[in-house]
């Protein structure tokens, strides 16, 4: 690999959002207090837009350069200098980097300008703005970050600004219960993601050249391959932990469930954080990692296999949601199982391709959710809806289109990216017709669920209630405008990533310097690609057919489907098979009883040793006392008594006759002579 | 006839003193008591005397004498004085009064 060129400028991307959150976080209620949310607004929106400037910049920058020379580093100072661990705050401009910086500066932009319409009336609209800006410095600290510290670093940020946003409206105990889900699951997954890093720091240690930096790494890995511990490749394990982490972040079995519980925050973080960008992460670290994870076949298949399971099982779940925004949560987890499939199965860029999509038509859904939420005035029940149609245009034809988008409808950006997908899960050496149906079968599912939710929300008589529905209105056009953005681009921003059959895919050899070479080879023809692709239209259409009939002719009625079976099924379902439940009874009840173990262990045990010592050292003062008291002091008066006895007879001396002196006078001094004479002469 | 040797002269001192002890020590009349104090310091007068005649014809003994002589005239002096005060504050001359000092 060649040498990078050295830039001075790329950590101006993730330092102007960090500014803004610092200036927004320390003097925003300030600020907002004397010159208005206006200024909380330029503030917080500034940064972002000039971070997009700086990244587009970058941008063409890479495109200056020839291929294989598409990387900028720009090296800010020395972290980590210890030994052998040599480990900069420096930022990375490669072509993978460059696509997430765009999508983060870019989307997150255009949801920072939608929130100045949906946060219009909130108080603490200058709190909202300052984590908005540190969740976006975290994600680019994550995608510019050059080694896995820096990574993990922006990797938490995330994590804390999307609890502290998820528990925005902190006074309802419900949001901090979600925000503290998300954030402690997440931990589960960052520990994995923890034991992956320094396993990966140990083994290359071990090997001579032990770093975190993603391009070391990268030259070194061929090192490891023969590595093993445990009876594991070191590099299968490695990848295995980071996948946990992975699958903490980007919410996959068995760590997804925290993201249906943070739709409780505020539409537009649901959508910038909770579909565009930070559950993504996993998604961009794998490709990021794409050399490691091709030297693990073991993983891949896990990846492979989760993400499908993941992905089938959350969109049955979606099927039965009558929140709004609950159905575009599971279908998110969905789709990024969609991700983690194609990456399972070594198709990198068409994993990442479907992550720019699904960025543009997610938040489209979203965001067009929150502005339903608004104009009915906080109504998120989808049966209390319908009919929006004639109320609010804007909303309803971007609506339909990420709707069309997301369905896999031809030509919208959503056809090429899950196309890709399904192609390569069918064909590529490391997929399986197996993947291929359960991916297919989820894309039905997906265009049942999608359309169920536009003909409930858009169509039909309106059953919201009489107070809503007089406050009905469109939203304001700095909400409507970036729908119209991101609905444009979930038609147009396929046309990158045209399939082989196609013409070949731009996307995918933009990202070749990053993954090329990794991606596997394929058996199958074109006339194979082509019979897949109108077979997964069809599909599509059946599931679009399906929901029309149930939700727009309603020839069919919903209740034969939720009462087949004595309803067993349909409760399933609507109750996320119970996974809630289950971890309560296993992992928390657990938790809690060991806890209450411990407790009884400390008031029990310990308190009574402790006590116990206590009471022996009391005791034993006490009898320290009586010591004191009875014999000590009883020797010390018995001494001054008898001092006292002799002293009140030797009184009895003091006469105070003269005459009886002058005897004992006389009586001595014959004394004196009688001894004088017997002992002395 | 005897010779009247040192030893007569030495029994007399002796009794002398003896009879001037003796009224030091019963006498309750404090005049009394100094003129027992008179006769002990003639005896010892008698005593010095009577050594300095019979062991050299020297005049030493009697020099002491005389200086006892006024010795005792001084401190029969001193003495009057304390027992005009004794009868200032126990307005009575009987040694047995003052007993303040008695425990």
């Amino acid at each position: 690999m060649d040498q990078p060129t050295a830039v001075g400028y790329l950590y101006w991307i993730p330092l102007l959002p960090l500014l803004g959150a610092g200036i927004n976080g320390l003097l925003g209620a300030a600020l907002q207090r004397r010159l208005g949310k206006g200024a909380i607004t330029l503030m917080a929106c500034t940064p972002v837009c000039l971070s997009f400037l700086i990244s587009i910049r970058g941008f063409a920058a890479l495109l200056a350069l020839e291929p294989e020379r598409r990387f900028l580093i720009d090296r800010v100072y020395s972290w980590v200098a210890i030994g052998s661990l040599q480990v900069d705050v420096a930022f990375w401009l490669d072509p993978l980097s460059a696509v997430m910086v765009l999508v983060v500066t870019g989307i997150g932009g255009l949801i920072h300008f939608y929130s100045i319409g949906y946060m219009h009336d909130d108080d603490s609209y200058w709190r909202y703005f300052a984590f908005l800006n540190l969740f976006t410095f975290s994600m680019l600290l994550l995608v510019l970050g050059d080694s896995l510290l820096l990574m993990f670093v922006g990797w938490e940020g995330v994590g804390l600004c999307s609890y502290a946003l998820i528990g925005f409206w902190y006074r309802d105990h419900a949001n901090t219960r979600a925000g503290n889900k998300a954030f402690i699951v997440n931990r589960v997954g960052d520990f994995g993601f923890l034991l992956g890093i320094f396993l990966i720091f140990w083994s290359l240690f071990e090997a001579g050249h032990g770093t975190v930096v993603f391009r070391e790494i990268r030259e070194y890995a061929p090192l490891l391959a023969q590595k093993e511990i445990w009876g594991m490749g070191v590099a299968t394990l490695a990848t295995l932990f980071l996948f946990v982490g992975a699958t903490g972040k980007s919410a996959q079995i068995p760590l997804y469930v925290w993201l249906p519980d943070a739709m409780q925050g505020p539409t537009p973080v649901s959508a910038l954080i909770h579909a565009a960008t930070m559950v993504t992460a996993g998604v961009y670290m794998i490709a990021r990692l794409n050399f490691l994870f091709s030297m693990a076949p073991l993983t891949l298949e896990v990846i492979a296999v989760i993400g499908a399971a993941t992905a089938l099982f959350a969109a049955t779940i979606a099927l039965t949601q009558n929140d709004i925004k609950r159905v575009l949560a599971y279908s998110t987890i969905s789709q990024l199982g969609y991700m983690f499939l194609a990456a399972g199965v070594g198709a990198y860029g068409a994993a990442v391709f479907h992550l720019v999509t699904h960025a543009f038509f997610k938040a489209c859904l979203f965001l067009g959710s929150g502005s339903v939420i608004h104009a009915l005035s906080g109504e998120q029940d989808m049966r209390n809806m319908g009919g929006l149609r004639a109320y609010m245009p804007t909303t309803f034809w971007t609506f339909a289109v990420s709707v069309l988008a997301i369905s896999g409808a031809p030509l919208t950006a959503g056809f090429f990216s899950k196309d890709e997908i399904l192609w390569q899960a069918f064909s590529s050496t490391h997929g399986s017709v197996s993947l291929w149906a359960v991916g297919i079968l989820t894309a039905g599912l997906t265009a049942f669920y999608m359309f169920r939710q536009l003909f409930m929300v858009f169509f039909g008589e309106c059953r919201a209630d009489p107070h809503a529905r007089s406050h009905l209105h469109e939203s304001p056009r700095v909400m409507t405008l970036p729908l119209v953005v991101l609905a444009v681009g979930a038609l147009l921003v396929g046309w990158i990533g045209l399939p082989a059959i196609f013409g070949g895919s731009l996307f995918e050899h933009w990202l070749e310097p990053v993954a090329a070479g990794h991606g596997e080879g394929h058996h199958g023809s074109a006339a194979l690609e082509w019979g897949l692709m109108i077979f997964s239209v069809a599909v599509a259409t059946g599931g679009f057919f399906f929901a029309y009939l149930l939700y727009f002719r309603r020839s069919i009625s919903p209740d034969r489907f939720s009462s087949f079976a004595g309803g067993l099924p349909y409760r399933v379902l609507y109750n996320k098979y119970y996974v809630d439940e289950i971890y309560a009874f296993v992992f928390i009840r657990g938790t809690l009883l060991l806890a209450r173990m411990g407790a009884a262990f400390d008031r029990y045990i310990i308190d009574f040793i402790v006590d116990g010592s206590a009471r022996t050292t009391t005791f034993v003062s006490w009898l320290n006392g009586l010591f004191d008291n009875y014999v000590i002091d009883g020797i010390v008066n018995l001494v001054a008594n008898v001092t006292f006895a002799f002293g009140n007879r030797l009184r009895k001396v003091q006469t105070g006759n003269i005459n009886s002196y002058l005897y004992v006078i006389l009586g001595a001094m014959a004394l004196a002579i009688y001894l004088n004479w017997r002992y002395w002469s | 006839m005897m010779a009247i040797g040192l030893t007569h002269y030495i029994v007399i001192g002796a009794i002398l003193f003896a009879l001037g002890l003796f009224t030091v020590l019963t006498r309750r009349n404090a005049i009394s008591v100094l003129m027992g104090m008179e006769l002990i310091l003639n005896s010892a007068n008698i005593n010095y005397v009577a050594f300095s005649h019979f062991s050299s014809g020297q005049i030493d003994g009697q020099i002491y004498a005389i200086f006892v002589i006024m010795l005792a005239a001084a401190e029969a002096a001193v003495g009057l004085a304390i027992v005009l005060a004794i009868y200032q504050l126990f307005h009575t001359i009987d040694v047995g009064a003052a007993q303040t000092l008695k425990e």
